[in-house]
């Protein structure tokens, strides 16, 4: 304390790192506001003047070229995103938590790290390469086995953002079992439980937080992803009633129509309020995340755990 | 999904232009931008007239009517390629920026119905179409048009349509159900002509609709009869010209204000029987009839 800091070059270098290191930080904060401001500052035209809630929420009718009644409901395209989501969930929550369940708790040495390797590896193929698999595999093999009439639909698109949101998960899950401390397996081992018992009686329920948070986050991911939904969904406005229906999600729709639109455009204005609408979405999902992940049970070890954000 | 690879193009022909240019200060580059109808036989305009004017460079990009005419409303392109026109409103925004769009009709196109080859439908009437296609119609089975496509055990008529703001769409919405009706929900909104087709090559059920210059070989078109009983006319180049087909559109060059220099000379070339034989080969109906051979 009573010895004055030596300004020398150590002193300056620590002095820079520190700043870079601050902004780095600083420039999450800096960009989610940005970027809130810059999509609600476009869609602040439409929203305070030809916006009607009701029929954004309550209308399926997505017409906003139409010559004489250009409507903007968003109803068929949230469907389509819930609708995919939800089937993505299905498809990625038993086959990540089973996975996460045995990298975690039952493989080892070298089987172990091939298997952490070959998720991650999953969880960078890129997503148009998902959308094409979809396109050109999964559509013409459900035409063929389901007699469906197209294979772009809820279930192709489902299944393929179900591939894609389960590395994540599995990452993410396998981080909440390792997380539960090993001496709770050594107690219920010693109280004759066997390890399917362990398991499921306490290290499920005391890693639950964060096995919720990596669903969540699975959901995030499916909310927002756009390129293989687009391809793989038929991109049909329509309020899904059977999993072979050719949906469309509020991300593709951006995707599609954006491009072409003149700016400033009340189209343009809407486009920018379903930005609006999936920004908050999301932004309420990892939010909801982070608070699983930081509500500890009682008894837990305190202190945070690293958390991906599965959203850029 | 084939925008990213489009746009690859142009940004290629504008750094290599550019490169180009370095060594020659008097090289005049066109800003060539619009349609996707309309951008293939661009690109081959811009190749070709680089053979015979060499001061001159084009550079083509798609993107769709709308990105052309809101290029020429900002000012950034010097040729705007549509499908469609521009609207009123379009050109007022034009003219407030100071730009003034002069229109030329460069050719037409034959807006082709498309139909899995193995479907048996011959040829339809613009109100069947309306029916399929259109908000109210009561069509949704191919029964209901007499037919069993084989392969469509659901009978379920699979409507392929384009994204809301192509020229594509905007031309056909109006040709088939005029300016007052919209089209039915739930019809797969592909992002190009060349989607549309691929899609409908390899769904039994599916009906779709694109610029004839988009047809394969594995794709079936029905003749198009403008009323019930009427003649059934095939899309082809012969019947865009002479006006038979009930669904051939103007394809439109707008340049800011009465072209000058460079910009005229291309327009000219591009109007002239060189230009008019390229448009033919890639598909497109010329202005006029004319010997190509």
């Amino acid at each position: 304390m009573s010895v004055a800091d030596r300004r020398d070059l150590a002193w300056w270098v620590d002095r820079v790192a520190q700043i870079l290191v601050l902004l780095g930080g600083l420039s999450a904060i800096v960009f989610i506001v940005g970027i809130f401001l810059f999509i609600g500052r476009e869609g602040a035209g439409f929203i305070f003047e030809g916006f009607s809630l009701r029929e954004f929420l309550l209308s399926p009718r997505w017409t906003p070229t139409s010559n004489h009644n250009p409507t903007f409901g968003a109803l068929a395209l949230i469907a389509g995103t819930a609708s995919v989501t939800g089937l993505a969930m299905v498809v990625a929550v038993p086959f990540s938590l089973g996975a996460a369940i045995y990298i975690g708790e039952f493989a080892t040495g070298r089987g172990r790290e091939t298997l952490k390797v070959l998720v991650e590896l999953l969880a960078a193929i890129p997503s148009v390469v998902w959308g094409f698999v979809g396109l050109s595999i999964m559509n013409p093999l459900i035409v063929r086995v389901f007699d469906a009439p197209v294979g772009l639909n809820v279930l192709n698109s489902g299944i393929i953002l179900g591939l894609m949101a389960a590395p994540i998960m599995t990452t993410i899950a396998e981080d909440a079992l390792k997380a539960v401390p090993d001496t709770y397996r050594e107690a219920a081992e010693a109280m004759g439980a066997t390890r399917w018992q362990v398991i499921l009686k306490v290290v499920l329920p005391a890693g639950r937080n964060g096995l919720v948070a990596a669903i969540l986050l699975g959901v995030g991911r499916g909310f927002g992803e756009t390129m293989a939904v687009l391809m793989a969904s038929g991109h049909a406005v329509n309020l899904p009633t059977s999993p072979f229906d050719a949906v469309r999600a509020l991300t593709a729709t951006i995707a599609a129509e954006l491009g072409e639109t003149a700016e400033g455009s009340e189209h343009w204005q809407a486009l920018f309020t379903l930005g609006i609408f999936l920004f908050l979405v999301t932004f309420t999902i990892n939010f909801l995340a982070d608070v699983f992940v930081r509500g500890g049970l009682p008894g837990r070890r305190r202190g945070r755990r690293p958390v991906a954000s599965a959203n850029p | 999904m084939i925008h990213p690879i489009r746009a690859g193009i142009p940004v290629l022909a504008v750094l290599l232009a550019g490169c180009a240019g370095n060594g020659e200060a008097s090289r005049d580059v066109i800003q060539n931008k619009g349609s996707d109808t309309l951008v293939n036989v661009a690109q081959a305009w811009a190749e070709e007239y680089a053979k015979v004017a060499a001061a001159t460079a084009v550079a083509v990009s798609g993107g769709g009517s709308g990105t052309g005419i809101s290029a020429m409303i900002n000012g950034t392109v010097d040729i705007a390629n549509s499908s469609r026109r521009m609207t009123d409103s379009e050109l007022e925004q034009a003219r407030a920026n100071g730009h003034d769009p002069i229109e030329y009709v460069v050719g037409y196109d034959a807006l082709a119905v498309f139909l899995h080859e193995d479907n048996p439908l011959a040829g339809m009437s613009l109100d069947q179409l309306a029916d399929i296609y259109g908000e109210g119609g009561a069509t949704e089975r191919w029964s209901q048009l007499d037919v069993a496509p084989p392969g469509c055990p659901s009978d379920r008529i699979v409507r392929v349509s384009r994204q809301n703001n192509s020229g594509t769409y905007f031309y056909y919405r109006d040709a088939i159900l005029g300016d007052q009706r919209d089209f039915k929900l739930g019809s797969l909104d592909m992002h190009g002509s060349k989607d549309v087709v691929d899609l409908v090559e390899n769904t039994p059920c599916a009906i779709g609709y694109s610029g004839l210059a988009y047809a394969t070989e594995h794709i079936a078109m029905p003749c198009i009869r403008s009323a019930e009983g009427g003649d059934c006319v095939d899309p082809t180049v012969a019947t865009a010209i002479d006006g038979s087909y009930p669904i051939s559109r103007p394809l439109f060059m707008y340049t800011a204000g009465e072209p000058r220099g460079a910009i005229r000379e291309y327009l000219d070339w591009v109007l002239g029987d060189v230009g008019q034989c390229i448009l033919h080969q890639k598909g497109y109906a010329p202005r006029a009839e004319l010997d190509c051979s």
